[in-house]
């Protein structure tokens, strides 16, 4: 089957990829100038056994990849016990380490934010594809005349605009109006049920919001010039000669074919988005993965920066493979070449 | 060149190629023109921190006492020398990597091609954050970075580009009368390409910007220059709760400005290599019949049953 | 009966600074009920875009400025829009040239000729429209559950088919075929045409062949127009025109052919290239690759003078016949 191939392919490619992140992952951080045992033990203040225990649970005096001499003797098992090793054990346990800064599991940091992020890139995200394609859609169609050019001058604009810069702006705009940091008013607590989510949702506005208008824009221009290409192909023309209206013309030929190639690229635009998230997280003090990577940065919080990484990457690929699956079923024309 | 004549021609690459060279104009008379040196220790009083525009500051004084003015035209140099150098690297590594994909294909542009597609699955930002903040901060990391990492897409359309033009005749009859591989990339294949290769590189440079920007924003900028992101980093931190918009507001704005400038370049510059020549089904039909009213239509020869 | 009578249609397309360019200027012909009439010219001549003029299907820079479109004699350049797309496809359809692009490549077959039925109310319900597309695909010779496949995964020939299935949906009274057998290889070619002329004795179709192959209008058509950058060369039956082609240009033509008798002589043709758009000679368009040319050619476009019954020239040497 054609399209199983296809799948099988990307799902591979995929996996090749996630290992290909892991290993970078943990590479990157172990070329980290000076001794590998200063930088896990934050505070000089940690006694020496406590260094110890460091030591022997991140497996620091092993070899980091693998021990040539043992694998010289023969010892294969044994050769490959090494940092590398452990790294890979702990990751397969969900064990991202301990944060530095809060001593905590970085895992349960992660997991405890990683849905406020969620939402706000999907929220952002929604918006951004539903206004952009519908915009992109009109000013390809519209093409040549002002309302295109008004619509493409958006889109450039807000290209241009930095993340970060329209969070600021908004922020100083509608402070006061709107809640313009963190998650929840201090004081209210899960168990206050209805209110407290409301609240959650108020201060959700501006940072979703943001992150809209952002990529509105990058996916007006990916619609407008996709439906471009669409309205200059022949099966149009056939379609006006069988007397379809412009309106039956653009919504059963011109949208569906436009979408396809908007599938992939939507796909690459996410990971994009992701990093906006960072900096509206930032801006608005919304307590997800984004802002937890910018204190991490501050702090100097490698293992929380090293698992936030992973986990963002992670899910942009995952979510890409989903997305190339969805173009595979949507797309007769897939082949497995 | 007509290129040249045609990009003069759109109102949107004008505006954008002046916005770009009155940064370039500020960046490079930099000295001149700034009120002050920003490098240069200044003795300030409690009253000085955050000061608003006056007389002797247009723009105000920022968190350290210094002229926002003066900060803001020096800030004019790390963006371009980022945006332009990253977006070098990245124009020559990814027209490298498409040439050869493309033209010798088989096994080594597959691996190429996996390649490319793995590097544009990672997301960028947090990829660029984490390299930065192991390597350290630095003018060189942060071009070393955004250009060993944004070759991606000039390359695959390096790749699609040369494939198309493989095909064509005359570099099959080159290939017969056995010029090598890589003369028949350059002279032939090359020049085919370099138009959608400047194009991208256009785009590429604001690409550089807001990412060093956004780098800087985050607290990674290199901390001995003067950069508009690390500016707003300073701003975000200490100037909003006093609303010292002057401080906030100039350097995002000049950071839109220069961005805004190259995506007009750039946008102008894509129509003219991509031309949509092709026909648009779906317009306005009503102009279609442009008949003259009136008088009657005379056949040119008579019908046989009207004789 | 007349069902086609265009009077006088001259279309310009419009530049980017304005100009008008005259692609097609004051050509007039008909078209009878179950005769075929071959468009035949080079590229360029203006027979495609005569062709588009008809269904109002020019593209966005052209534009129809004179003339008449009797349509059962009704002048179609009259209607508005929305009249106008009732008469597309229902009374007068094409067959595009390129049958892959003109096919929607993300939807079946039958979809796309259901789509047709169900515009045009040549059915009440969907089920009707399946089985009625069904049967136009085994009319064209297509084994009707094909048709749920995507036009990928039809061969050349096959699409080609599909798409004169698709043109036949709603029973038109004229056909328009594009270059129909152009881009398929000769075998197939024959079976598209003999397919075209069966459906055309079966259905009683008009059909109007838009073509540059003097091969085809000679089996297939009955009368033909020929065209020369932008005007009508010549216009008569096909046998006359085979036999005693009048106009410099279409004798030159017919030489240009290579006779199958005489397979070592050498190829002739016409020396030069057709008239630019943007720079026609002020008398007749042909003068500066006739060999016949003086001086009246270059300054006085020739008038079409009748040479025979039903047989006309635009040439000044031309003797006028009643």
């Amino acid at each position: 089957m054609e399209r199983g191939n296809y799948i099988l392919r990307k799902v591979v490619f995929a996996i090749g990829t996630l290992v290909a992140v892991v290993i970078f992952n943990f590479f990157l951080f172990r070329i980290l100038p000076g001794d590998p045992v200063k930088l896990l033990i934050h505070s000089p203040r940690m006694t020496r056994e406590a260094q110890e225990r460091i030591r022997t649970t991140f497996g620091l005096d092993k070899p980091i990849w693998f021990d040539g001499e043992r694998l010289r003797e023969g010892d294969v098992l044994g050769a490959f016990d090494s940092q590398f090793t452990v790294y890979l054990r702990n990751l397969l346990r969900g064990d991202f380490g301990v944060s530095f800064a809060s001593r905590r599991d970085v895992s349960d940091m992660l997991s405890e934010r990683i849905w406020r992020t969620v939402v706000l890139v999907l929220g952002g995200n929604i918006i951004a594809i539903v206004l952009g394609m519908a915009l992109g859609l009109i000013a390809a169609w519209r093409r040549g005349t002002r309302l295109d050019a008004g619509i493409l001058l958006w889109a450039l604009f807000s290209w241009a605009l930095p993340t970060f810069f329209l969070g600021i702006i908004l922020l100083i705009l509608f402070r006061g109006h709107l809640p313009v940091g963190g998650m929840v008013t201090p004081g209210l607590k899960p168990e206050d049920g209805l209110t407290y989510w409301l609240d959650v949702g108020k201060h959700l506005i501006l940072p979703t919001i943001t992150m809209a208008i952002v990529y509105t824009g990058e996916y007006i221009l990916i619609m407008r010039s996709g439906v471009m290409e669409v309205l200059a192909e022949d099966y149009i023309l056939t379609a006006k000669a069988k007397g379809l209206s412009t309106f039956r013309t653009l919504r059963d030929h011109a949208l569906k074919n436009a979408m396809l190639p908007m599938v992939t690229m939507i796909a690459l635009t996410f990971g994009y988005t992701v990093g906006g998230a960072i900096q509206v997280e930032t801006v608005f003090s919304w307590p997800g993965i984004g802002r937890l990577m910018y204190e991490a940065v501050q702090k100097r919080d490698y293992p929380v920066l090293q698992g936030s990484f992973l986990l963002l990457a992670v899910s942009v690929i995952v979510a890409n493979l989903l997305a190339e699956i969805l173009y595979s079923v949507l797309d007769p024309r897939v082949k497995a070449e | 060149m007509q290129a040249v004549r045609q990009f003069f021609r759109s109102p949107m690459g004008v505006i954008g190629l002046v916005m770009l060279l009155l940064v370039v104009l500020v960046a490079v008379f930099a000295p001149w023109l700034a009120p002050y040196d920003p490098r240069e220790r200044v003795q300030v009083t409690p009253d000085d921190i955050l000061a608003p525009p006056d007389a002797e500051h247009w723009l105000g004084r920022d968190d350290a006492g210094k002229d926002v003015l003066s900060l803001l035209i020096y800030g004019a140099r790390v963006s371009l020398i980022v945006g332009f150098t990253a977006s070098f690297m990245s124009m020559v590594i990814g027209t490298t990597v498409g040439l050869t994909a493309g033209y010798y294909g088989g096994r080594i542009g597959n691996i190429l091609m996996r390649f490319v597609d793995f590097l544009m699955v990672i997301p960028d930002l947090p990829l660029m954050l984490v390299i930065i903040a192991v390597m350290g901060r630095g003018l060189t990391n942060i071009i070393l970075v955004i250009g060993l990492l944004g070759w991606t897409y000039t390359a695959r359309l390096v790749r699609s580009q040369v494939l198309s033009v493989k095909e064509r005749q005359f570099v099959l009859r080159a290939q017969a009368i056995g010029s090598s591989n890589t003369r028949i990339i350059m002279s032939h294949i090359f020049p085919q390409v370099l138009p959608l290769i400047i194009a991208q590189a256009v785009l590429d440079v604001s690409v550089a910007i807001l990412a060093e920007s956004s780098l800087a924003f985050l607290g990674l900028g290199d901390p001995t220059l003067i950069s508009w992101g690390s500016m707003l980093n300073f701003a975000f931190e200490r100037a909003i709760s006093r609303q010292a918009w002057w401080f906030i507001l100039p350097p995002g704005f000049a950071i839109v400005w220069v961005s805004l400038s190259l995506v007009l370049i750039g946008n102008t510059l894509d129509q003219i290599v991509n031309p949509r020549l092709r026909t648009h089904h779906l317009f306005d039909p009503r102009r279609m019949v442009a008949l003259v009213v009136g008088g009657a239509v005379v056949p040119s020869y008579p019908m046989p049953d009207e004789e | 009966m007349t069902l086609l009578d265009v009077r006088n249609l001259s279309v310009d397309y419009l530049t980017d600074d304005g100009t008008a360019l005259h692609a097609v200027e004051e050509v007039s012909f008909r078209l009878d009920e179950g005769r075929s009439l071959g468009l035949v010219g080079e590229s360029g001549c203006g027979k495609t875009t005569i062709m588009l003029s008809l269904l109002r299907l020019l593209p966005e820079e052209g534009r129809i400025v004179h003339g008449q479109v009797l349509f059962e004699g009704q002048d179609l350049l009259q209607l508005s829009e929305a009249q106008m797309r009732g008469v597309r496809w229902h009374q007068m359809s094409m067959v595009f040239q390129g049958a892959m692009n003109a096919l929607n490549p993300v939807r079946t077959i039958e979809t796309q000729i259901v789509e047709a039925l169900r515009l045009h109310e040549i059915v009440d319900s969907r089920s009707a429209a399946r089985q009625r597309a069904g049967e136009l695909l085994a009319l064209v010779g297509i084994p009707p559950e094909r048709g749920c496949q995507y036009p990928h995964q039809y061969s050349g020939g096959m699409r080609q088919r599909a798409v004169i299935a698709m043109a036949l949906a709603c029973n038109p009274h004229v056909l328009i075929a594009d270059e129909p057998t152009t881009a398929l290889d000769v075998m197939i070619q024959a079976q598209i045409l003999e397919l075209l002329q069966q459906l055309q004795s079966e259905l009683h179709l008009s059909i109007v062949f838009v073509t540059h192959d003097l091969g085809l209008v000679a089996e297939v058509c009955d009368d033909v127009l020929v065209m020369y950058g932008g005007t009508a060369a010549e216009y008569a039956d096909c046998d006359a025109i085979f036999n005693s082609p009048q106009h410099p240009y279409t004798q030159r033509l017919l030489q240009a052919f290579p006779d199958i008798e005489q397979p070592g002589a050498t190829l002739s043709s016409i020396p030069g290239n057709p008239p630019r758009l943007d720079d026609l000679p002020p008398g007749c368009r042909f003068e500066p690759r006739c060999l016949r040319r003086e001086e009246i050619c270059a300054t006085a476009p020739p008038p079409l003078i009748q040479v025979a019954p039903g047989h006309w020239a635009a040439c000044h040497f031309v003797e006028a016949r009643s």
